[in-house]
């Protein structure tokens, strides 16, 4: 029994459909990788998976439901990480992660934090304002989030290792297999060395309809 | 609840780590309201009868100064996506934000209101419907104008489609707030224009919200 099925899934942007007919589902402790070139819909794939674009077509269901009819246990379960690291610049970095905490219903005891901020290596600088930060630094906090705001069932990363160093990125694979192991599903696009095991691969390239599919409604729309 | 107390204590956060920027909109509430008399002249009369409008009008350009960065800043840096999908609703955060706007820029103008009574020479009688009228009716500027906030999140120069969006809605806010201060000063008494501006604010803090974070939805698609 899958956890998350994705069914016939579309997606439409800008009149263009980037991806269309993608079908797959993952059970706990499950990992998919998206694959495709720059501007493919890697990212768009996550962000319908998120609920942030509404797919153009198909269903994704979370324990057999759909997730835009019953989004509450849904966006309790998932975690996104998206390009932005959604980092409030004014605040320290343990405030960050402090919101975050509170806004996903977590613990926000000193300890839990800091044990997520210990899992990116970012322990030591708890106190700083995240705008003395540098880029990879950056996108350690964003990836502490899921990591401090568990348990969730699924974790949504887009280009999870952009703008790290090799000794991050491990830490963050032994992250992502330590969610695994406890059940979670992963789901990252990337263009970047980033290794999981078992991974099931979704080349969103190859879901690409012929041309008249993607333009045939631009089309329409232009007629009428 | 959650969510709502942690971004009303997240954005007071900010507000105070930001320091002096919050306080920019009252800064410029009282000095604009001090040009009045320097413009038309020390003529007690004139002033007096001007005052409540003046104080008003000065409350509603203040409260806009700050609006246009209600949203945006957590739009450009992404916080917004993960309040979007946080497991309670955008709305409630949306809420929270407003309040946190009122505390920070609403509640100080309401504090600094009797200096600018005193400037512009407001009769007596008018002082205690003047600061009630701003009690009860900036919390409507505040959520009134989040909605006009959502729709121009990600919008280039949004910040004057802003104004020209939210003035036109704050309106009867101000036919209202000054109404009332108008009313006391003339012997009548204000609790019908306080009732209706209660009314305005009750139904702005109760519908805003939802449009603000309907409008937030659109602009992450």
């Amino acid at each position: 029994m899958p956890i998350l099925d994705v069914q016939d899934l579309a997606c439409r942007r800008g009149g263009r459909i980037l991806f269309a007919g993608l079908d797959f589902s993952l059970s706990e402790g499950d990992a998919a990788l998206a694959l495709g070139r720059n501007g493919a819909g890697k990212s768009s794939l996550l962000r319908v998976l998120a609920g942030l674009i509404p797919p153009f077509t198909g269903s994704i269901r979370w324990n057999g439901e759909d997730v835009r009819r019953e989004p509450y246990e849904f966006r309790s379960a998932m975690r996104y990480v998206g390009h932005a690291d959604g980092l409030q610049t004014n605040l320290t970095v343990i405030q960050n992660l402090h919101y975050w905490a509170a806004l996903y219903r977590a613990s926000t005891s000193r300890d839990a934090l800091e044990q997520a901020l210990a899992a990116v290596g970012l322990d030591e600088l708890a106190d700083l304002p995240a705008r003395m930060l540098s880029a990879g630094q950056r996108r350690r906090l964003a990836l502490a989030r899921p990591i401090a705001t568990q348990p969730g069932g699924l974790w949504l990363l887009d280009e999870p290792t952009v703008a790290l160093d090799r000794p991050s990125i491990v830490k963050i694979e032994a992250a992502i297999t330590a969610f695994r192991a406890g059940g979670g599903i992963v789901i990252a696009s990337t263009n970047a060395p980033l290794t999981l095991p078992n991974a099931q691969e979704i080349d969103v390239a190859a879901a690409i309809p012929s041309p008249e599919d993607a333009f045939g409604d631009a089309f329409e729309d232009a007629l009428l | 609840m959650t969510a709502f107390m942690a971004t009303l204590s997240r954005d007071l956060l900010i507000a105070r780590r930001e320091g002096g920027e919050s306080l920019l909109a009252v800064i410029f509430f009282v000095l604009g309201a001090m040009l009045f008399p320097l413009g038309v002249g020390p003529e007690g009369k004139l002033l007096a009868l001007m005052a409540a409008g003046v104080i008003w009008v000065m409350a509603l350009l203040a409260t806009l100064l700050a609006l246009d960065r209600l949203f945006q800043a957590d739009w450009r840096d992404g916080t917004l996506e993960l309040m979007a999908l946080a497991p309670d609703s955008l709305t409630l955060v949306v809420a929270a934000k407003c309040l946190a706007h009122w505390l920070v820029t609403g509640l100080p103008m309401v504090i600094a209101a009797p200096v600018m009574a005193l400037l512009l020479n407001l009769p007596p009688e008018g002082w205690p419907p003047l600061l009630a009228a701003l009690l009860i009716g900036s919390p409507a500027l505040s959520f009134i104008g989040a909605i006009c906030a959502a729709l121009i999140v990600g919008a280039r120069r949004g910040g004057v489609l802003m104004t020209l969006l939210a003035l036109p809605l704050y309106i009867p806010t101000l036919i209202f707030g000054a109404g009332a201060v108008q009313a006391a000063i003339g012997g009548f008494d204000p609790s019908a224009h306080l009732a209706a501006l209660g009314a305005i604010t009750l139904a702005a803090i109760a519908l805003c919200p939802w449009a603000a974070a309907a409008a937030l939805r659109q602009a992450m698609e």
